[in-house]
């Protein structure tokens, strides 16, 4: 049978100075670029505004629509390239109509596109007009709804394995969240409701993955022969190694197909979605596991366990049970 | 043995009802025809809905708009709001439209291929409250000037609109009255001689005092009927503003109330737009009205006819018999729909308001919304988003691509590494592919471009309990267990992560569901659904291959996986 990764005994805690240093370096990175950029670049979903998708005949001078878009009032208004070259998003802020009326904002832009360019040649895809205030709704919705899950895992995980691992993987989740939202600062991508959609699955995904190597963890304690829990994490590590690899090379592979053929629409979407997967995989081993041993040395538990991160333990996970491997039909 | 049966025999009823939910068929779709009637027609398709970035469509959502007073209960006025909003909505006669109350004040409206902005906008949010008015005959207008250009003189209301006004046109200054023999000799002649001799004198006594003219008199001149002013158009935005605040309100005799007229009326070469003063308590409402429906007149173009319930029908006799030859406005949202007609005798329950120039539609649109019933509150408009049906078919077409694509890559990493027992996992996937689709077809679920993101991206994410599984029995296997062992063992141990794993990110796409709006609620939808479709599929359906596989090749020694 093909095999990858079988039956390895890497040390993956060990490393994990370095792992955090990484981590801790990335995010502050997105940080200098959210202070840059003041902010995330966020949809107008959450800003309000106005966006008229339009599709051009024949690829525009970009300066000549910013121009017509300037004299329709719109001063300030971003032009993007959205997908091809004759496919344009204008996104305005605020809503500085005339009739004071926020739904004709975009009328006012179509119009003064189809004076310039003649109605035949502009076509409008898209409009999205947002209020102020659903933007405000939207933004509180979307931290509730984070919060809210995060806690309703963290409840989960307490009842089904033990407060600590549940603590242990809220922390990697949360770590998760910040690494993805640097990613976000430093692409530079839009924040729409998709993308936070996305940051959820990214969540859900990386708790998955958290999850498989604790019931792992969980299922080692429970054997008579009592371990210190550093080598315990190793050995679940190891252990659940193909399974990851293999599962994170499927995802990856449906993730890929979505950001090369799924259109520009769903770009961000499949961006973030790539970088959860890395994130996820990482924040599993290397923030879930230490971050396990930190809160068992702490608060340790009335029996076993005694190593901390820190603990110079055995290099290597003991031997395995004495039972003979015995090839089976390998094909 | 039996065990297996029962087994063969779920899948089975799964496969049949998934064809099922998911086999084309007939849907009734409800049309309109150009007329404004309806019919009921049916189309041939698979029971998937998409959702309006897909199909392309319209997005809506309104809320009250308290600007212009306090609203005390939001949540309740909302209720009542949507229950209009739903009969105008619907009454538009496209399928599939979607009216919910979102929170406690706003209301969520999505049409599917709609491609007319505005009409639908206006459509949801006039709030199409029909009065019926007198207009004054008293001269009470004229009396109030004076007060009314002590109060713009004050306010500053002369500088920009006066000179506005004076550089398109001078006459305007003429003293009001002045025009009246224009006014009576123009098309609109058909204002009564009786009428207009009987304001001529309270013109008359008026135009003395008004002397030169203040800010606001000089604009306005005399109309043809009793309680009708005219202005130059150019001044409609200035004097609207004017005639909207409180101070001008507080200077109109008590009852009485200033409304703009809806039509222009073009004397010698200059257009003017009309202003009334009417009572301020209606004759009746349009609350009594039964049913509306738009028609064309050859005298008066587009109508829209009406007929008023027994007891309003009552009322408005009773009412209209006290008003013999006085003029009525009819006034939509505080705006007199046409000229006002002469009351010539008591009316009963019919009656028809002239939409001027307004086309066919613009008349279907307001006996629309006039059937439906005024709305309890204004509304605003707090978002549109508008999807061209190109762009939703596009997105449709790329997401079938990077879905075919995953799953080809999926099944070729599967295989590769897994062999036959990879084949078992692709044949659960393809089963899951088939419950997924059938479980969002049988919640009504609706398909959109995040979603159908969600949807491929699960296809990676399903084969995850199928991997769990299959490292498990290799596991097994190598402690040197017997292949059936192996595969009882390895479903067994590997259920705990399977079922945690999955429980928990169906709680967080529950979160999602609860708090996404639209397209993320369809994302969240979509999660769930393939969540449990894969769970079934890699616990139950790959276990019972792994049987069928058992059974038939007895005491097999080695399995390839």
């Amino acid at each position: 049978m093909l095999r990858i990764l079988h039956d390895t005994k890497y040390d993956f805690i060990k490393p994990w100075r370095i792992a955090i240093g990484i981590t801790v370096a990335f995010i502050a990175t997105g940080l200098i670029f959210l202070g840059v950029h003041h902010g995330l670049n966020r949809s107008i979903e959450f800003t309000g505004g106005t966006l008229v998708q339009a599709e051009f005949a024949k690829r525009p001078d970009v300066g000549d629509l910013r121009g017509t878009i300037d004299a329709a009032g719109f001063r300030g208004a971003e032009i993007q390239q959205f997908g091809s070259d004759t496919s344009f998003t204008i996104r305005a802020a605020g809503h500085q109509t005339t009739g004071g009326k926020v739904e004709n904002t975009a009328t006012e832009i179509q119009t003064a596109l189809e004076q310039k360019y003649g109605k035949a040649n502009v076509h409008i895809a898209r409009t999205e007009i947002v209020g102020p205030r659903v933007g405000d709704e939207l933004s509180r919705n979307a931290m509730i709804a984070i919060v809210i899950s995060l806690g309703i895992t963290l409840l989960y995980l307490a009842f089904r394995f033990e407060w600590r691992f549940g603590v242990a993987a809220v922390i990697a989740t949360a770590h998760d969240l910040l690494s993805t939202l640097a990613f976000l600062a430093i692409m530079r991508l839009e924040v729409s409701l998709t993308v936070v959609a996305a940051l959820l699955t990214v969540i859900g995904y990386s708790l998955n993955d958290t999850i498989i190597i604790f019931d792992r963890v969980r299922e080692n304690l429970k054997k008579a022969r009592p371990e210190p829990l550093y080598d315990v994490l190793n050995r679940s590590i190891n252990e659940t190694l193909p399974r990851s690899i293999l599962t994170h090379v499927t995802v990856a592979a449906a993730t890929l197909s979505l950001l090369l053929f799924a259109g520009e629409v769903i770009r961000p979407f499949s961006w973030i979605m790539l970088f959860g997967i890395v994130t996820g995989t990482f924040s599993s081993i290397y923030i879930a596991g230490p971050v396990l041993l930190w809160i068992e040395r702490r608060w340790p538990r009335t029996s076993g366990g005694k190593a901390g991160p820190s603990a110079k333990s055995t290099k290597a996970a003991p031997p395995r049970p004495t039972s003979p491997r015995t090839p089976v039909g390998a094909r | 043995m039996s065990n297996l049966k029962w087994r063969l025999a779920i899948i089975g009823v799964l496969c049949l009802a998934s064809v099922w939910a998911l086999y084309p068929r007939n849907v009734k779709v409800r049309q309109r025809r150009a007329d404004g009637t309806f019919f009921d027609t049916t189309t041939y398709r698979v029971p998937l809905r998409k959702g309006l970035d897909l199909q392309g469509g319209m997005h809506l959502a309104l809320e009250v708009d308290d600007s212009k007073g306090v609203v005390t209960n939001k949540s309740e006025a909302i209720d009542r709001a949507l229950k209009v909003v739903r009969t105008r909505i619907e009454g538009l006669g496209v399928s599939e439209t979607v009216i919910q109350k979102s929170g406690n004040d706003r209301i969520l409206v999505d049409i599917p291929g709609i491609d007319n902005r505005e009409r639908a906008i206006k459509i949801a949010q006039d709030q199409a409250f029909l009065e019926f008015q007198i207009t004054d005959k008293t001269g009470a207008f004229e009396k109030a000037l004076p007060r009314l250009d002590g109060i713009a003189r004050e306010k500053g209301f002369g500088g920009a609109v006066a000179s506005a006004a004076g550089a398109t046109t001078p006459s305007a200054s003429a003293p009001l009255g002045g025009l009246l023999t224009t006014g009576t000799d123009t098309t609109k002649g058909a204002a009564s001689a009786k009428s207009d001799s009987a304001r001529k004198d309270s013109v008359k006594a008026d135009t003395a005092t008004l002397g030169a003219g203040g800010p606001i008199s000089k604009l306005i001149l005399g109309g043809q009927m009793p309680g009708q002013f005219l202005f130059e158009r150019a001044n409609y935005d200035a004097l609207k503003l004017f005639f909207e605040s409180p101070a001008a309100a507080a200077a109109l005799p008590p009852g009485k109330v200033v409304r703009f007229g809806s039509d222009s009326t073009v004397i010698g070469n200059k257009v003017y737009r009309s202003l009334y003063l009417v009572d301020e308590r209606p004759i009746i409402t349009g609350e009594y009205l039964t049913t509306a429906k738009p028609n064309q007149s050859p005298l008066e173009g587009t109508i829209v006819e009406f007929t008023l319930n027994n007891e309003g029908g009552r009322r408005f006799q009773r009412e209209t018999a006290k008003h013999v030859h006085d003029y009525m406005a009819i006034v939509l949202d505080k705006v007199v729909m046409g000229a006002p007609p002469v009351i010539n005798s008591a009316i009963g329950t019919r009656g028809q308001i002239t939409m001027g120039g307004k086309d066919l539609q613009a008349a279907q649109d307001l006996a629309l919304v006039l059937q439906a019933g005024a709305l309890p509150v204004p509304l605003r408009v707090a978002e549109v988003r508008n999807i061209g049906p190109s762009l939703g078919q596009d997105s449709i077409n790329k997401a079938l691509t990077a879905g075919t694509i995953a799953i080809v890559l999926v099944v070729v990493i599967m295989l590769g590494y897994y062999r036959f027992s990879g084949m078992l996992a692709v044949g659960g996937l393809a089963l899951y592919v088939l419950y997924t689709l059938a479980v969002l077809a049988g919640f009504d679920a609706v398909l959109t471009l995040p979603g159908l993101a969600g949807f491929v991206l699960s296809i990676g994410i399903a084969v995850d309990a199928n991997v769990l599984i299959f490292e498990r029995i290799r596991e097994e296997l190598d402690r040197g267990k017997t292949v059936r062992t192996a595969i009882d063992e390895g479903f067994r141990h590997a259920m705990s992560a399977i079922i945690d794993s999955n429980v928990s990110t169906i709680l967080t796409a529950m979160v999602l569901y609860q708090f996404g709006t639209g397209p993320v609620k369809g994302f969240a939808v979509t999660l769930i659904a393939g969540i449990v479709a894969s769970m079934v599929t890699s616990i139950f359906v790959v276990r019972t291959f792994f049987l069928v596989w058992l059974n038939r090749s007895r005491g097999a020694q080695t399995l390839s996986i």
